[in-house]
C-alpha cells in the first residue's frame, strides 16, 4: 500500500507529468500563470497609487505656484529629457521582444534582448547622472546652497546673456523665485529620484532574469518571470511617459 | 498553453507610434494653446500609456479579471486625483504669499 502511494507521488516519468516549474498547489501551468499575472497587477496598482500621491502633490503646487513652475521647468534640458524618453521607450520595445523570444522558445534572443534592455536602462540612469550633476553645479538643489539666480549670473559672466528679443520678464521678484522654485525642484528630485530608484531595481531584476534565462530555466510553456519583469519594466516606462511632459514641458511656449 | 504571441511588426509599430507621439508632445508644448496646453499634453501621455498597457503589457489578451483589476486601480487613482484637487482648488486654501523681505534673499555664491 505505502509502496503504491510512493510510486504514484513520484510518477514523473508519465507522459502527462506536470511541467517541472509547476507548483504543486496549482492545477496546471495556465492557472499558475493567471495567479502570477493578477498578483503582479495588484502590486502595480499599489505602485500606481504610490506615484499617484506624488502626482497629486505636484498638481496642487503647480496650481498654486504656476509661474514658479514655468520658470524652473526651463532649467531642465529638453535634449537630455527627450533622449531619455526615447531610450526608455526603446527599452520597452526590447523588453517586449525579450518576452516574445521566451514565448517562442528562443533562449539566445531572450538573453540578448534582456541584455540590451539592461544596457538601455543603464544609459537612462547615466543621462540622469549628467542631469543631476548639472543641477548641483548650478545651485539648483533645494536647501542651504539653493540659488535660482546663479545660472543667469553665471551665463552673463561667460558672455552668454540672452539677446534682447529673447529676454522675458518673470512675473515674480527674484526673492519670490528664489523661494517658490525650490518647491518645483524638491518635487523634481523626489519624483525623478523615486523613478530612478525603480530603474535601479529594474536593472537588478533584468540581471537576475538574464541569469535564469542563461541557466535554461524558461521555455515556451513557462516564462512567467520574464513576463512579470516585463510588466514591471513597462510600468516604470509609463511613469516616465507622464513625468516628461509634467516636469520638462511646463509652459515652454511663452 | 494557448498564449498569444504577437508578431514583431506589431511591437515595432507600437514603438514607432510612441516615438512619434513623444515628438508631438514636445512640438505641442511650444504651440500657444492657452489653457489647452496641459490637457493636450496629458491626453497624449495617457494615450501613450494606454498603448504600452494594452500591447506591450499584453492586457489586450489577458482575462477579464486582470482587466478589471487594472480598471479598479485606475478608478482609485482618479478618486485620489479628482477629489483632492477639487478640495484644494475650491476651498480657498490659498498658500502664504512668497516673502518679499530682502532678508530672505539669496546670499551670492
Amino acid at each position: 500500500m505505502s509502496n503504491a502511494v510512493a510510486h504514484a507521488d513520484h510518477g514523473h516519468a508519465r507522459a502527462d507529468a506536470p511541467h517541472p516549474a509547476q507548483q504543486h498547489h496549482f492545477d496546471n501551468l495556465a492557472q499558475q500563470k493567471e495567479a502570477a499575472v493578477i498578483g503582479m497587477w495588484l502590486f502595480l496598482l499599489t505602485e500606481i497609487l504610490f506615484f499617484g500621491g506624488l502626482f497629486v502633490a505636484y498638481m496642487i503646487y503647480r496650481v498654486w505656484y504656476f509661474d514658479a513652475f514655468a520658470e524652473a521647468s526651463r532649467r531642465l534640458s529638453l535634449f537630455w529629457g527627450g533622449l531619455n524618453t526615447a531610450v526608455l521607450i526603446g527599452s520597452s520595445l526590447t523588453m517586449a521582444l525579450a518576452v516574445r523570444a521566451a514565448q517562442t522558445n528562443n533562449r539566445k534572443w531572450t538573453i540578448n534582448w534582456l541584455l540590451i534592455t539592461t544596457i538601455l536602462g543603464c544609459v537612462f540612469l547615466g543621462v540622469k547622472v549628467i542631469e543631476y550633476e548639472d543641477k548641483f553645479a548650478n545651485h539648483e538643489v533645494p536647501g542651504y546652497n539653493y540659488d535660482f539666480s546663479y545660472h543667469e549670473r553665471h551665463l552673463a559672466v561667460e558672455g552668454h546673456a540672452p539677446a534682447a528679443g529673447e529676454h522675458r520678464e518673470p512675473s515674480l521678484s527674484p526673492e519670490q523665485l528664489q523661494q517658490t522654485t525650490q518647491i518645483y525642484f524638491s518635487l523634481y528630485f523626489t519624483m525623478t529620484g523615486l523613478h530612478a530608484l525603480h530603474m535601479i531595481i529594474g536593472v537588478g531584476l533584468m540581471l537576475v532574469i538574464t541569469w535564469m534565462a542563461w541557466k535554461g530555466k524558461f521555455d515556451a510553456q513557462y516564462y512567467t518571470p520574464v513576463e512579470m519583469s516585463g510588466l514591471y519594466w513597462h510600468f516604470v516606462d509609463i511613469v516616465w511617459i507622464f513625468l516628461f511632459p509634467l516636469l520638462y514641458l511646463v509652459n515652454r511656449h511663452i | 498553453m494557448s498564449e498569444h504571441v504577437s508578431p514583431v511588426s506589431l511591437y515595432v509599430t507600437i514603438f514607432l507610434s510612441l516615438m512619434v507621439l513623444t515628438g508631438v508632445t514636445v512640438y505641442s508644448a511650444f504651440v500657444d494653446m492657452g489653457y489647452l496646453n496641459f490637457p493636450v499634453a496629458m491626453l497624449i501621455a495617457g494615450f501613450k500609456a494606454s498603448l504600452v498597457v494594452w500591447y506591450f503589457m499584453h492586457v489586450k489578451w489577458q482575462s477579464h479579471l486582470t482587466k478589471l483589476t487594472l480598471a479598479t486601480g485606475l478608478f482609485f487613482l482618479a478618486i485620489l486625483l479628482a477629489m483632492t484637487l477639487i478640495d484644494y482648488t475650491s476651498k480657498n486654501f490659498t498658500p502664504q504669499p512668497p516673502p518679499t523681505d530682502p532678508a530672505m534673499a539669496v546670499q551670492p555664491h
